[in-house]
């Protein structure tokens, strides 16, 4: 199990590498300028080039990175071209936020994705599998800025039974686990939940299916063990599996939330990252992608780790 | 629940204003502040503009932040939505050039004016917040100030207190336009820099200016909250409101959604679809006229075929600018030039800015080309952009317009930060790519920014803004007569020569003004949209509360 692990935060070492140096460098490859949106439109080029020394962008990008990279294993970021704030501070406020979003939305998406796809796979070529696919591919298909226009429209404008954006009267820093707070984040949890709940119930209902087919399960029932029995053997032969898809549906749910949490100006790294594409915010873009990259790495590494937990076949291999 | 907390809230309000009344009334001897409600602002920037003095986030910036907080030596006059928008007094009370040497400018301060802080603003205060956006050597020398307000003072040579309530500045040359310049420089407190242990980073937490407007929460990213001064020096100009709240809501779908649910009283830039919906649900919609033009901007390099002025006036003649202003739900105003005909500088130009296909096909064919054998021309445009109004569709149509009478376009589309390194860089850049136009908006809030940055020769690109190389002996001239012209009366005749010149000439396809359109709640009161990218806010309440 060690070595298992190990090895594992090895192979890491060199995904976070290459992730710092592609999330340093592409960023170059958007058109325009860092500074042009923080200085006038006809700003000077004397003021350009002070400004572009001040912040080091005058430097090659090869030598950038390498001050970039060592500062960044200290956990210094940089300093934000729009904010003038520290990068690291930026992103520790928006990643709280977009983690309470991300666990409202977990929960949302994991539960009815779990449920449907169970429900789904336990009627295979049934009608009601029918409809649980239909619900599902919709919830994949369904553009989340759409959704979210959608829901605002009815939930917020039609109905003024919740509210359209942000993250309460006081905004997140006054943010408590009460209704007055929670309401704030009802539509945005519920848009960014839809497509993991599409494809976890995709996902579960496909394993569970297969599961079933299984010839240990005949074994079972012939045994004469009860459904309740049964189900539970399922959900444990399931569980590896589906817990990787839930592993990667919590990662795309923390980085991929850039529309929804500009829909709903909800204020987190989705929301935090279009502003740095917006205003070539390029410490800011960077260090935002790297943490959300390393979060990626880091949620995936906890995914392994638990996999050998639920399938001892797994760290034996 | 809500309406319980709502009702508790009035209520703790309630109390609250009275016990503040009875003290006014009762130990003051005062007049009570007509407190008027708590407005929320959905802004169009991204981020809650920086508290610091010299504020980001261009022009709204500004507009809610930069001269609610802080206040210049000279300030505009936003009283009124009928007249173009004037220099007035601000934190001095007046200024003069020395007669001898018209370098020398003399600027009266108000006196007993305070700080937020409570500390007493001073010729010496001026000179400090001069150090820090121009003297690097200067503790409080802040990059992010000195990178949105250096530009606009570019003639400052030296500068120096006479007395506490005299600040004397000398220029690098003669320059009329100065006041206009220094009405950007904002002053910060001194006092509250060294209280916050002479760090921005810590002022920005707990700021203080002059201004009408103090800031009472500030949560980067997220909102602002600003309260009335009642110390302020300007009794008439002391807020009406209890609070004004200003959210960056960089999508317009999500501003329009939380004014339509209630959860702001007031938006900027709502998105033309959405106008007629508002209008309908009983929201106000707000706009005037004001400085900014939407050209396209010729070059004028060698081979470019805008150098032909035939050319040039059928292209001006061919735009069916009514047609854009229906598609636009009205809210454009028709350019006839750089500046809209109302503005004292517009002149009396000859060639009339119109809408006249036949004659301008007639100019085509006098120049060689015609729907069958059209010019080929390429454009630089942007998809989106700060006071691009709405680029493709109004593009497009220009172009539909101008196939009508021979010139085919095609587009270069760019992002808007692309687009503006190439404005920077010149025509003659390689990142031109042999186009023949670029597309973007102008700011035009001083006759410098309006007309003269864009064509004075000695301002081509990368040296200034003279994107298309235009060179014009008789135009430089003007040009230096604007700057050496004193006499504010004179010096208006000669601004509108040069613009006379600009619209005889066809130096730039004239499209729009834009109108700064805004949405708000018809609980919204005494708001008055002045002609400018500023607005006074004030005079502003909210009914009912």
């Amino acid at each position: 199990m060690f070595e298992y692990l190990a090895k594992r935060l090895l192979y890491a070492v060199p995904i976070c590498i290459t992730v710092s140096a592609l999330c340093f460098s592409l960023v170059y490859l958007a058109p325009g300028d860092p500074l042009s949106a923080v200085l006038p439109a006809d700003a000077s080029q004397e003021i350009i080039d002070d400004v572009k020394a001040q912040y080091g962008l005058d430097k090659p990008v090869y030598v950038q990175y390498a001050l970039w990279l060592g500062r960044a294993v200290t956990g210094d970021l940089g300093t934000s071209i729009g904010s003038g704030r520290p990068v690291a501070e930026e992103i520790g406020q928006a990643i709280v936020n977009s983690l309470i979003l991300a666990a409202f939305a977990s929960v949302v998406g994991f539960t009815i994705g779990s449920a449907l796809g169970m429900i789904a796979g336990y009627h295979s070529g049934s009608t009601t599998d029918k409809m649980v696919s239909a619900i599902a591919i919709s919830g994949v298909s369904v553009p989340h800025y759409w959704l979210g226009i959608v829901l605002v429209v009815i939930f917020s404008v039609k109905l003024n039974w919740l509210p359209a954006m942000g993250a309460g009267a006081g905004g997140s820093q006054a943010w408590q686990w009460d209704w007055e707070h929670m309401r704030f984040m009802i539509l945005p949890a519920i848009t960014l939940a839809a497509i993991p709940t599409g494809i976890i119930t995709r996902s579960v209902r496909a394993l569970v299916a297969d599961t079933l087919s299984k010839e240990f399960v005949t074994a079972l029932r012939a045994k004469g063990l009860t459904e309740r029995t049964i189900f539970v053997h399922v959900v444990k032969n399931s569980a590896p599996t589906a817990l990787s898809v839930v592993g990667v549906q919590l990662g795309y749910l923390m980085a991929g939330s850039i529309l929804v949490e500009t829909v709903f100006s909800w204020p987190g790294t989705g929301l935090l990252l279009n502003t740095a594409i917006f205003q070539r915010d390029i410490p800011l873009l960077q260090g935002t992608i790297l943490v959300l990259a390393l979060f990626f790495v880091g949620l995936n590494l906890l995914v392994d780790a638990l996999q050998p937990l639920l399938d001892p076949r797994i760290s034996r291999s | 629940m809500t309406n319980q907390l709502f009702r508790h809230r009035r209520v703790r309000r309630f109390g609250v204003r009275a016990a503040l009344m009875v003290f006014a009334l009762g130990v003051l001897g005062a007049t009570p502040v007509d407190a008027g409600g708590t407005l929320r602002v959905a802004m169009s920037a991204s981020d809650v503009p920086l508290p610091n003095g010299q504020t980001d986030q261009g022009a709204e910036g500004m507009r809610f932040m930069g001269y609610s907080l802080f206040e210049a030596l000279v300030g505009y006059d936003l009283s009124s939505r009928d007249k173009p928008v004037t220099l007035i007094p601000g934190l001095a009370t007046g200024w003069s050039v020395d007669a001898d040497d018209r370098t020398r400018w003399t600027f009266k301060l108000r006196s007993g004016v305070k700080f937020h802080d409570g500390s007493l603003f001073t010729a010496a205060a001026v000179v400090w917040n001069l150090d820090k956006i121009l003297n690097k050597d200067a503790a409080q020398y802040d990059t992010k100030q000195a990178g949105q307000g250096r530009g606009r003072v570019p003639t400052i040579a030296s500068y120096k207190a006479i007395d506490d309530s005299t600040v004397e500045i000398v220029t690098t040359k003669p320059d009329a336009l100065f006041p206009y310049q220094i009405a950007w420089i904002v002053m910060s407190s001194p006092a509250q820099w060294e209280k916050s242990g002479k760090s921005w980073d810590n002022f920005i937490k707990n700021p203080s200016g002059t201004g009408p407007w103090k800031l009472s929460t500030y949560t980067p990213r997220e909102r602002a909250e600003l309260v009335p001064n009642n110390a302020y020096w300007d009794a008439n100009r002391i807020p009406k409101l209890d609070k004004m709240v200003l959210l960056p809501v960089p999508d317009p779908s999500a501003r329009v959604a939380a004014l339509r649910s209630g959860q702001v009283d007031w938006i900027e830039a709502p998105p033309p679809d959405a106008l007629p919906s508002l209008k309908d649900a009983g929201f106000v919609i707000s706009s005037n006229v004001y400085p900014h033009v939407w050209p396209w901007h010729f070059s004028r390099v060698e081979g470019s075929p805008w150098n032909d002025i035939r050319v040039r006036k059928a292209a001006n003649l061919a735009i069916d600018r009514a047609g854009m202003k229906s598609l636009l739900g009205g809210l454009m105003l028709e350019a006839q030039g750089q500046v809209p005909p109302s503005s004292d500088w517009f002149g009396n130009p000859t060639f009339k800015v119109r809408y006249d296909v036949a004659e301008a096909k007639r100019l085509m064919k006098e120049a060689g080309y015609s729907k069958d054998n059209p010019l080929q021309v390429k454009a630089i445009i942007s998809p989106a952009g700060s006071g691009q109004m709405q680029p493709m569709v109004m593009n497009e149509l220009i172009q539909q317009n101008l196939a009508e009478i021979g010139i085919k376009v095609d587009f270069d589309v760019r992002d808007w930060n692309a687009l503006l390194a190439n404005w920077r860089a010149g025509a003659k850049d390689a990142t031109t790519e042999g186009a023949h136009s670029t597309n973007s908006s102008y700011f035009s809030q001083d006759p410098f920014t309006a007309l003269m940055r864009h064509l004075d020769s000695r301002l081509i690109a990368p040296k200034g803004t003279n994107w298309g190389y235009y060179q014009d002996p008789e135009l430089d001239k003007l040009v230096d007569g604007i700057r050496g012209e004193f006499d504010p009366a004179k010096q208006v005749k000669v601004i509108q020569k040069l613009h006379e010149r600009y619209v005889d000439n066809a130096l730039f396809l004239f499209v729009a003004h834009d109108v700064g359109p805004r949405a708000m709640s018809p609980k919204v009161k005494g708001f008055v949209q002045a002609q400018n990218w500023f607005q006074d806010l004030t005079p502003v309440s909210i009914e009912g509360e």
